[in-house]
């Protein structure tokens, strides 16, 4: 066939397959060093199931989205949860792109926490790492060109934090009654917030501007006559700033909030660096560090780990046909040498279908003041297994 | 006494001539063949194509990998490319930005669907692997002419095709190369052969371009690129299916939200 007639249009468009259907199950086995404080089990096993379906149109102008989740534990019956985490419709046209449903949104550069991320709720009962969200409905509008990209959200309906339950590990030590969650505003879950960032890329340079009115993501806890805690969620405004600068082999980078709940407010700030080596002592290994600074200005009287700590970790690319890679880090307490907390996260590829994961935890703290006493017996090494198909 | 330093100078001249004359040349040579390269592949603007790569161990087990990828042409500046994999599974809906550059580092982003984050990527380094693979970043990135030196060695025939033969160093401090040799062939100026050496100056992979074919009546692209690395053993087979040209992709389709929508 010559050449010249490859190029004639085909009946459906090759860069997209228009429908596509991915399905995950995942196996997790979390073992723990210790037995619970409330004399829970040593070993809990999960399950989880994630489905995709995407359809696109033959121009591009439009697509659907939707993804359910599944998971269910063999102890804590709060770890049950089906959520749709993506169900949306995505138009896009000249310089704008409109989406109405469930969907979730990333804001921020940092590792080791992630502070002006605020858009979805933090699916906590399935990662204490905060990066397992739950789908949030919205309606988004992005506006870009060359003076940057600006994201508006309205968003209707507020999702409760998932906490673990009486037989959990990980949690609280008081019982959190999750079905009586108590709200700021008298429309609940009902109240709309919104939400707005600005961002932009200067050369080397990137900046983000954000802004949310509405529920916080964030719940306090009252105690009740019972000696049970009730969620509390209030009512805030917060502004974010994010940025990275990149130098050569660095990724210098800074989240910072402003968040205020009527009464009194705070800031916190997550503050430093990546650096990568690539091909480290003559091997196809990339090696990166990690440091990072966390702040937040209530001091002992925080409600994240992190009011003066320090983070370090590296990360390890093997670039092997497995694509075996691992990340370790450890977040030290700048004012109690004696508390702080441990990550690993490492994983590989047993075939094209299988990856298999190793995760786990550590705390150590001798001071009940320390957000990561309640979880001092709480060290777990987490065995998984993905299957993708 | 005139006349010996007269001959000194001449000799001196003729040492001069003799020794840097040709280097000049072939200097010249070498950036004329790598000019007409270029030109001859200018004006395509757009392309989309399907690409199995097959990377095999040194005790010649497989495995596979399934990537989508557009390109976008830039003038006077490098090309735009996004690039989706699909295979392995577990990496299924990751996807690569590329905004490559003369002159500075490339712009590169990374899409990561399980935390629905876009991530921008120091790219000054680009001499790591390409998903596992022989190839690396640099090996895959667009061929522009301020990234080398060139030099014009000679002529020779491969596999009974007359071919230039042209040095590149790269002016990349961070390349992980201390030059390549490269065949052109004299008549369509398709590159045939590609030997990588490492920065101690030993040959370190040796990349081959088959199954050339011919698109728009005059853009050639090679369906099969084998490299081989000599130091380990292993190989990758990159295999593009399908390539399409012009399909009117703009800067709009190269931006971090169009990765971000890229599935």
């Amino acid at each position: 066939m010559p050449g010249q007639h490859r190029n004639s249009s085909p009946v459906t468009s090759s860069w997209s397959d228009r429908l596509q259907s991915n399905s995950t199950l995942g196996l997790e086995s979390r073992v723990f060093a210790k037995q619970g404080l409330q004399q829970q089990a040593k070993l809990h096993n999960s399950v989880n199931f994630l489905q995709e379906w995407y359809w696109q149109s033959e121009d591009e102008s439009h697509s659907w989205t939707l993804s359910p989740y599944l998971r269910w534990d063999q102890r804590d019956a709060e770890r049950h949860l089906l959520d749709i985490r993506q169900a949306f419709w995505l138009t896009v046209g000249s310089g704008w792109e409109l989406k109405l449903g469930v969907d979730q949104i990333f804001w921020g550069v940092t590792e080791s926490q992630h502070l002006v991320d605020i858009i979805n709720q933090t699916d906590f009962a399935d990662n204490i790492d905060g990066e397992s969200k739950l789908g949030q409905p919205m309606l988004q509008f992005n506006w870009f060109g060359d003076f940057g990209n600006l994201q508006t959200f309205v968003l209707p309906y507020f999702r409760e934090r998932t906490l673990a339950g009486l037989n959990g590990r990980l949690r609280l030590p008081l019982l959190v009654e999750q079905d009586k969650a108590v709200f700021a505003s008298d429309q609940e879950q009902r109240h709309i917030d919104w939400a707005l960032r600005y961002s932009k890329q200067l050369d080397q340079l990137d900046i983000g501007l954000s802004y949310f009115s509405g529920t916080s993501r964030e719940p306090g806890f009252v105690p009740t006559a019972q000696g049970t805690l009730l969620p509390y969620y209030g009512q805030i405004k917060q502004f974010g700033l994010d940025a990275q600068w990149i130098v050569d082999s660095w990724i210098w980078k800074l989240e910072t909030i402003r968040r205020s709940d009527g009464q009194s407010h705070y800031r916190a700030l997550t503050g430093g660096f990546e650096y990568s080596m690539v091909g480290v002592f003559d091997s196809d290994f990339d090696l990166g560090w990690l440091m990072e600074y966390q702040y937040d200005s209530r001091g002992m009287f925080a409600t994240t780990p992190g009011q003066r700590d320090l983070f370090v970790g590296t990360r390890l690319a093997w670039n092997d046909a497995a694509g075996t890679e691992l990340l370790f880090g450890i977040t030290q307490d700048l004012d109690d040498s004696g508390s702080r907390s441990g990550l690993l996260e490492a994983s590989t590829r047993y075939n094209n279908n299988v990856r298999l994961r190793l995760d786990a935890w550590f705390f150590q703290t001798r001071s009940p003041e320390q957000q990561i006493w309640w979880l001092r017996q709480d060290d777990y090494l987490q065995f998984g297994i993905d299957y993708y198909f | 006494m005139n006349l010996l330093k007269l001959k000194g100078a001449a000799t001196i001249a003729v040492l001069l001539f003799g020794f840097t004359a040709p280097v000049w040349a072939d200097a010249a040579k070498g950036l004329q063949i790598a000019a007409e390269r270029k030109a001859r592949d200018e004006g395509w603007k757009d392309s989309e194509a399907k690409t199995t790569m097959i990377l095999r161990n040194a005790q010649g087990e497989e495995s596979t990998r399934q990537i989508r990828s557009i390109a976008l042409e830039v003038a006077n500046d490098g090309d735009k490319g996004l690039t989706i994999f699909d295979e392995p599974k577990d990496v299924r809906g990751t996807a690569f930005l590329n905004h490559s550059h003369t002159g500075k580092p490339d712009d590169q982003w990374l899409y990561l669907p399980a935390l629905k984050r876009v991530k921008r990527i120091a790219s000054r380094n680009k001499s790591g692997p390409f998903m596992g693979s022989e190839f690396a970043y640099e090996d895959l990135s667009s061929f522009e002419l301020e990234k080398f030196r060139f030099n014009y060695l000679k002529d020779e025939t491969l596999n009974g095709v007359n071919t230039f033969v042209v040095e590149q160093v790269p002016t990349d401090e961070f390349s992980g190369y201390s030059k390549t040799l490269v065949w052109v062939d004299q008549q369509d100026y398709k590159v045939l052969k590609i030997e990588f050496y490492d920065k101690k100056n030993s040959l370190l992979k040796t990349l081959l371009l088959q199954d050339y074919q011919q698109y728009l009546g005059k853009y050639w692209r090679a369906l099969k690129m084998t490299m081989h690395n000599h130091q380990t053993g292993k190989s990758t087979d990159l295999l593009t299916q399908d390539i399409q040209f012009g399909k009117g992709r703009t800067d709009a389709d190269f931006d971090t939200n169009a990765l971000q929508r890229s599935k």
